[in-house]
Order: C-alpha cells, then structure tokens, then sequence
C-alpha cells in the first residue's frame, strides 16, 4: 500500500467507512481538530465521522493523544481549530446524549461515597442544575447495578472494592447516563479476566441497541477480536475503518512507527489468524 | 441527603435570618473576676457579650464546618490556609479605608484580597513549571508579610481607633459584636443555601471533575463559588479565630468527621458538629481568664474532637482496634484452654470427676499458678467453675460445647488439609490451630458434608459431632448444681 509520508494533512490513502446512507447524521463528526498542550500540538488535523451503531477502539502508542481525543471531542479541552458535532449539533448542547467512562485512576477511591451514590452520579446530568434525584432515577441506578452485577455492592463506600469492580460501577454510572455516544477511556485496564469479559459483551450489547461507543485501547492484540471498527491514532488519524479492513501490518507499523517489540507481537497475531477473521 | 436535613435546614435558616436582623446592647466589660464567676456567666448566658461569642462560634462553626468537609475531600486543605493569610493586608487596607473596625470595609477587603491570593496561585500555576504547592506556599507568606507590614503601620498612625485590630491575629470571640453577628450570619445563611442547593453539583465536582463537566456541569463556576464562600467563612472566622489558625477550624472538624463515616452528607453534619463544638468550647476557655486570644483555644478544642475520632472511632480508632484485638486474643486463649481441658478429659476417656489445676498445667505445659488465672478466666465468662478449694475445674454446658466446637473445627480442618488439599498429616496441626477459631457454623457444615461426615482426624481421634455439641450437660451432672463434662460421651 502507498501511504502518504506523515507530513502531508489529508491521508487519501487511508481507508475511511463510508458514513451510511447519505442522508444518515454522524453520532460523532470531527472536523479539522487540533489540540495543542502548552503550544506543543498533541492532535493534528482530526477529521473523522462515526456512523450510528459502532463500537471503535481507539488504538495507538503512548502519548498518541487517544484520551486527549476523546475529552476534546466532549468538549472539555480549549481547541486550537477545528469544530466537533454530536449528532449533527455542537457538542455543548448534546453532552445529555453523551456517556463517559473516564480512567479509573482519575478519582480517588477512598471519597466518602457509596457505590449507589457513585452510579447515581450518573443521573446528575440528565437532571441539570439544582434538580435532585427522584425515585425513578435510583431505580435506573439499581438496574444499571444490576446489569454489571454489582447489585449486591449497593451500599458500600467504594474504596472496598477490587479494580474490577471499580471498573464496573464507572460502567454502571456510564449506563445510567442512557446515552446514545459513549466515550470509555480505557475500561479494560486493571480488571479481572471476568470483568473483562463482562465488559465486552455490555458493550457488545449497547451497540447492537443502536448506541455508538469509542472506547481507547491499550491492548493490540485483544483489540482486533474486541472491536468491530478501529481507529488508529498516532497524532493524525493513521486509519479509520473496519477492523479486517485496518488491522494490517503496514497501517499498525504506520502506527507505533519504530516500536518493534510490539510489532512483533502483532506481526504474530496477524499471522496466526489471517487477515479476514472478524469477530461476530 | 437525608431527609433531617430537609426539617432542620429551614430552621437553621430563619434562625441566621433573625440573627441577621438583630441589634443589641454594647459588649459587657470584663472587669476583675474569678474563673468560677467567669465561667457561671458563661454557661448563664445573660451577659449580651457571652451571648454573641457563643451564637459566633456556633455560627462560625457550622460555616467551617460545613466548607472544610468539601475542602478536606477535594484535597484543597492547603488553599484553605494560603486564603486565610492572604486575606490579611485586605483587613488592613479595610481598617485603613475606613480608619475604624467598621466590618463590612473589612469583609470587602478580606474577600478582595483572599480571591487576588487565589488567582495569583492560578497565575503562578498556569505561566510556570511550579506546582500548586508550591504556588500556594510562596503567595501565602507574601500576603501575609504584606498584612503585617499594613499592621504595624496602622499601629504607628496617630489618628483613628484602632484598638482590637490585633486581635485579628489570634482572634477574640468577646470582642463579636452585632454588626460581626449579622455578617456571620449572612454568610452561614449563604454556605447552607448553597451547600442543600448545590449538594449534587459540589459532591460530583469533588468526586470526579472530570465527568461532571462531561455531564454539562460548569466545573469551575462551581469551584469558584466554593471559593468565595470560603473566603467568606475566612473573613468571619477572622474576628474569632484570627488569620493565623483559620485554616485549623476548617481542616481539623472536616478530618475527625471523615474518620467516622464514609458518606459524605453524615461527614457534612458531624463536621458543622464537631466545628459549633470547638468554637463554643474556644470561646469557654478564652473567657475565663482576661484577654486570652480564642483561636488558640477553638483549634484546640477541634484537635481534642479529632484526637477522640483519631483514637476512639468505632471503626477506625486506635484504641478501638486495639481493644478489638486484645479481646479477640484473649478469646482464642480462653478458647485454648478449654481445648486444653477437653484433651486432659479425652485421654481418660471422660472418666472422673473434674480437671485438676495440676492436669490442666501439664496439658499446657504450664505452671499451676499460670493454669489458675486461665481457669479462673473461664469462671469469669461462665465457662467453668472451680470446686476443692478451687482445685478442680468443670465445665459448664456452654463450657462444654465451646471446647468441642473448637476440637471439632481443629480435627476438621486437618482432615480436610490432608483429604482435600493432600498435605502431610504432620504438617497440617499449625494451620489448624489458627483456623479453629475463625470457623463459622456455615463452614463447618459444609466441610462435614464435603468430608461425608467423617468421624476420626488424621491421627485417629474421634471428631466431637453435633450431637455432642447438643448434649451440653452431661449426664453426671452434681448435685451442686454444676454440670460435669459427662462421662459417658
């Protein structure tokens, strides 16, 4: 494959889906991003359109700006240029329809609040300023508890908990956002084997419910079976596509550039699995 | 929140209101008293001057209270103090725009200056490579040398009056007076307001800032709001408490409150608690003897309640662990020696009458002397009673059916190390003389069932069973009334 040298600003070369039927209005429209942190410039030129229904792994280096990405996309950083829309309108006016997972070393665990409070959290932002929670919100909050099976947990103060279980209230409060876009700042780091299999088909699910979710992803290998679109980031926008289709060799070698040691690895998986195996 | 806080809010609200409104008589004098006379018109309340250091330190305390739980779990412990020192040029300045303690010049000045502190630190942060900590340590002693510099001139100045203006520095509760009042309470009036109005937006921009704004809060508004409400509680904590311990009666209420619970709206009203508890104690004390500075006092009455926390909180106090733990050996040594008496029984096959001292000793490889206090420790929990001059001890039916529980985990669990887990019969004694006191009945049950009822441990000695443990008292119970370890078992 041709791919254009890093430089350039449009990549004609790298595969891009499709955006539907044309009509059809992206969950997630990026246009001519750039975010810079003290003058250095950590996202360059991000155009990206995400259809309805996807589940994106967001897949690069260390330091490629994946979680930089992801909170400039919510709104949450000061953008040098470009725009980001939400479901056709700018992104202040549909946080509502916005879910977000973020890392778990984020918070401090030993906050004197229980796991039912925590989840709760995540009826705040439908309820707007001032408003308390109701009834009806502590019941999604239950369910959403129960779904990840932490129902049990309700009552106690979260710095009990295992990482795993951390992992699932943030997944918890995530759901009881009842978004339409979610942005998950890597939700498999620290977790059990059983949480991360939990994990997985939760977001299976909420994306065949018609959800969009782009989660960043730490992990080359698992990412191929995980997600069924990838978005490999570097910086730029290396690659945006289905996974079959952008899980090669060349685009990851594109990608981490000289890190060999995880080319490797991933040259292994490749080769262990053919090109076209996708995860149903 | 819970559902008291939405009856007692509105009347700690009307309460602030009607103090807000209030006028009253000039401060009493302090003339030559004793201490016992200070403190009856102390507790009395009928002087006017007491009156108005108690409502202010309970005012005050609830303010500090109330913000300092958002401060400790927001970890901005050190912004409280850089605010309080910063805020002391602003109360010179205050004092000299005015040339009088007039308090609202020096509320506008103190607030003024503690919110330049702060965006000086935001400057210093945002321009540099220098930390918060950092910031915060250089802007609170330059504030504050400034604040001193403004004082000692003001002391020189040859017109105005300016008496009390140095009790700004360590705080005099006695010199609150109603014009203080009414600032203290319009403040306590707002923090309340603000904190059962933004409870959601303040708890969820403490826990995780980072959702909140994904979840459309504006974060920093909200973080500037606490901001100014802390400068404020600064400012009429000032008269009180003075600059220099300020940030104590935020801090200290704040801490000994999150050792005790781990939800935070229990952590906002045990911390105003313990804050009105420190204040009124500091006024106390600061009243008994002429000119002693309150602050001092009120950060020390704080420490006291953080020390009781720190030691005696049902959870995670010192003592209370340590108590816990002492009682938790003495149980497994109590339990021991019931073990004890059970295999002195066992090797002559429950023939006989009661345990000797002497047996018991041997059996432990004791001295007798030793073997008494222990089975006098048995008598005092009801587990064995002496007889023969004390010589000879017998269990009584509880006695009885604690020492065969305890057997019967011990045998258990080696027969269940060997079987299961295939360990050495010879190395599986030491696990089983730690677990045989933890044990509970669901465990064991379901050890018995995975064993398939065996009746004999891996050294070939029979396994107390259930029904053993249910006889309890046994068959050659005396005629004194005293039960016997049964002889027929």
């Amino acid at each position: 494959m041709n791919l254009p040298s890093p430089e350039s600003a449009s990549l004609p070369a790298t595969p891009h889906i499709n955006c539907g039927s044309p009509g059809e209005v992206s969950s997630l429209e990026v246009h001519d991003l750039t975010v810079a942190y003290q003058k250095k410039p950590v996202l360059w030129g991000i155009d990206l359109a995400v259809p309805p229904g996807r589940l994106v792994g967001i897949v690069g280096p260390n330091g490629a700006g994946k979680s930089t990405l992801i909170k400039a996309a919510m709104g949450m950083l000061p953008l040098s240029s470009g725009w980001v829309k939400v479901f056709g309108q700018p992104v202040r006016k549909s946080l509502r329809r916005i879910g977000y997972v973020p890392q778990r070393e984020s918070v401090d665990w030993d906050f004197p609040v229980s796991v039912m409070d925590v989840v709760l959290m995540g009826r705040y932002g439908q309820l707007g300023l001032l408003r308390r929670p109701r009834k009806r919100d502590r019941e999604i909050a239950r369910e959403c508890l129960d779904k990840v099976k932490m129902l049990p947990y309700a009552n106690r103060q979260i710095s009990n908990l295992s990482g795993g279980q951390q992992q699932r209230v943030f997944l918890a409060r995530a759901l009881a956002q009842e978004s339409d876009l979610y942005f998950m700042d890597e939700p498999f780091a620290g977790v059990d084997a059983a949480t991360e299999t939990a994990i997985i088909t939760l977001l299976h699910e909420l994306r065949d419910r018609g959800k969009t979710l782009l989660v960043v992803h730490h992990d080359l290998p698992t990412a191929r079976d995980y997600f069924d679109t990838l978005l490999l980031l570097n910086m730029r926008v290396v690659a945006f596509g289905d996974t079959d289709k952008v899980f090669t060799h060349d685009l990851l070698q594109k990608t981490y550039g000289g890190r060999l040691t995880i080319l490797s690895e991933v040259a292994h998986v490749v080769g262990q699995r053919g090109g076209s195996a996708k995860v149903p | 929140m819970t559902r008291s806080l939405k009856f007692a809010l509105p009347v700690l609200f009307t309460l602030c209101a009607a103090l807000a409104s209030a006028h009253a008589d000039r401060i009493g004098d302090l003339g030559e008293v004793t201490i016992r006379e200070q403190a009856l018109r102390f507790v009395s309340l009928q002087d006017p001057t007491v009156r108005y250091a108690v409502l202010g330190s309970v005012l005050l305390g609830i303010t500090c209270g109330l913000l300092g739980s958002f401060i400790v779990v927001r970890k901005m412990a050190l912004v409280g103090d850089a605010l309080s020192h910063a805020v002391l040029p602003g109360v010179a300045l205050g004092f000299l725009w005015h040339t009088s303690k007039d308090p609202l010049a020096i509320f506008i000045g103190a607030t003024v200056a503690g919110l330049l502190g702060t965006v000086v630190v935001g400057l210093v942060q945002q321009t540099t490579r220098l930390k918060e900590d950092t910031a915060l340590g250089m802007v609170l002693a330059t504030f504050f040398a400034v604040g001193v510099c403004l004082m000692t001139m003001i002391q020189r100045l040859p017109t105005g009056n300016k008496s009390g203006l140095e009790k700004f520095l360590f705080g005099q509760a006695a010199a609150i007076g109603p014009d203080d009042l009414q600032l203290m309470a319009v403040v306590t009036g707002l923090t309340l307001l603000a904190v059962f109005v933004l409870y959601k937006e303040f708890l969820v921009t403490s826990f995780d800032e980072g959702f909140a704004r994904a979840s459309g809060f504006p974060a920093r508004v909200i973080h500037y709001t606490l901001m100014l409400l802390l400068a404020g509680a600064v400012v009429i904590a000032l008269q009180a408490v003075g600059v220099v311990l300020v940030s104590a009666m935020l801090i200290t209420p704040a801490a000994a409150a999150y050792l005790l619970t781990d939800r935070m709206n229990r952590m906002l009203w045990l911390s105003a608690g313990f804050g009105m508890l420190a204040g009124v104690a500091g006024a106390f004390f600061s009243f008994l003897g002429p000119s002693l500075p309150t602050g001092p006092f009120m950060v020390l009455g704080a420490t006291a309640v953080f020390g009781g926390a720190f030691f005696f909180g049902p959870r995670h106090g010192l003592v209370t662990r340590w108590w816990r733990q002492r009682s938790r050996a003495q149980r497994v040594q109590r339990e021991n020696t019931l073990k004890s008496v059970y295999h002195v029984l066992e090797g002559r096959q429950f023939q006989g009458e009661g345990v000797s001292l002497r047996e018991l000793a041997e059996r432990r490889r004791e001295t007798v002397e030793e073997a008494r206090q222990q089975a006098a420790e048995l008598c005092r929990h009801a587990l064995a009673t002496l007889h023969e001059e004390g010589n000879l001890i017998f269990l009584t039916p509880a006695g009885w059916q604690l020492a065969c529980a305890i057997v019967r985990n011990h045998r258990l669990w080696e027969l269940y190390l060997t079987n299961a887990a295939q360990i050495a019969a010879d190395h599986v004694h030491e696990d089983a003389e730690r677990i045989e006191h933890v044990l509970g009945e669901e465990v064991v049950r379901e050890l018995e069932r995975r064993l398939d009822y065996a009746t004999q441990d891996p050294h070939g000695r029979p396994i107390p069973s259930w029904a053993d443990l249910r006889q309890g008292a046994a068959p050659n119970v005396r005629p004194d009334d005293t039960v016997g370890y049964g002889s027929s078992i």
